[in-house]
């Protein structure tokens, strides 16, 4: 799907063991599979049904979506920083496809 | 006589054998007239789809069918939503491996399941989600003892969110 662009907010430093809080939003029209376009036929649904965050490839959170997650899924969460490295973060579409965001986070 | 009945076992599979293909014709020329009436009838664009099971179904299909007593978690909504459409929620269950989300008045009451891993932070998440109606939102927790806690929020809906 074209225009569908994730966004990540997570702070370029932290204290070891420091819990932060992680905002991701995603651009993208959620379509529930419940709405009716003028002519009275059901809009096919078309939504984001998951969504994992890892850091260092070991998992911080993993989400099914529902169709009942509003347009432009926002998601916020926190982690626990042990060590710097690298958030993996990806959203699976119906269609199949996957969106990923990569964020690196720094242990001072 | 043998041969008698053996042509008479083979006339009755015959007869069978032709039945089935018939059956199946009149099957596959009905399926087409009845889905056209079902969507047809006014009913069906107000209740559920067919196959979304209710809010206490998909709780218990969470919990394995224990019992989920209220604490353990809490449920941060607001009173009133003006628009149903984004209804910003969040929750807190310390300890909980995974937390089901549940609005029990939408067309599919499924919302949303989060599991945590071994870097979460807290077990604490915040999102948006649709609501149809004034309806009661239900968080179920898989808390670290095994139990399951549950939280539920009443939030009234002035602008339904799931479309229609």
């Amino acid at each position: 799907m074209d225009n569908v662009k994730p966004r990540v907010r997570v702070p370029k430093t932290a204290k070891k063991d420091e819990v932060i809080t992680i905002k991701t939003l995603i651009s993208h029209p959620m379509e529930s599979g419940q709405r009716k376009d003028k002519d009275g036929k059901l809009i096919p649904r078309e939504i984001i049904n998951h969504f994992t965050a890892t850091f260092n490839g070991k998992p911080v959170v993993d989400v099914a979506l529902e169709p009942a997650i509003s347009t432009n899924p926002y998601i916020e969460f926190d982690v626990k920083i042990p060590e710097s490295g690298e958030f993996v973060f990806t959203w699976q579409d119906d269609d199949g496809s996957t969106y990923e965001d990569k964020q690196s986070i720094e242990v001072a | 006589m043998i041969d008698r009945r053996e042509v008479l076992t083979s006339a009755v599979v015959a007869a069978a054998l032709a039945a089935v293909p018939l059956r199946a014709l009149a099957q596959t020329a009905a399926a087409p007239a009845a889905a056209p009436a079902a969507a047809a009838a006014p009913a069906a664009a107000a209740a559920p789809a067919a196959d979304a099971k209710t809010a206490d179904q998909l709780i218990a299909d969470f919990t394995g069918g224990a019992e989920a007593a209220e604490g353990g978690i809490t449920l941060t909504a607001p009173e009133i939503a003006e628009n149903g459409n984004t209804v910003p929620i969040s929750f807190d269950a310390p300890g909980a491996t995974s937390v089901l989300l549940v609005a029990s008045g939408n067309p599919s009451p499924e919302v949303a399941t989060f599991n945590f891993g071994e870097l979460a932070g807290s077990q604490a998440a915040s999102t948006r989600i649709r609501l149809a109606t004034t309806q009661d939102v239900i968080a179920v927790a898989k808390l670290p003892d095994g139990k399951f806690g549950k939280a539920t929020s009443n939030i009234k809906v002035t602008i339904g969110g799931c479309g229609g």
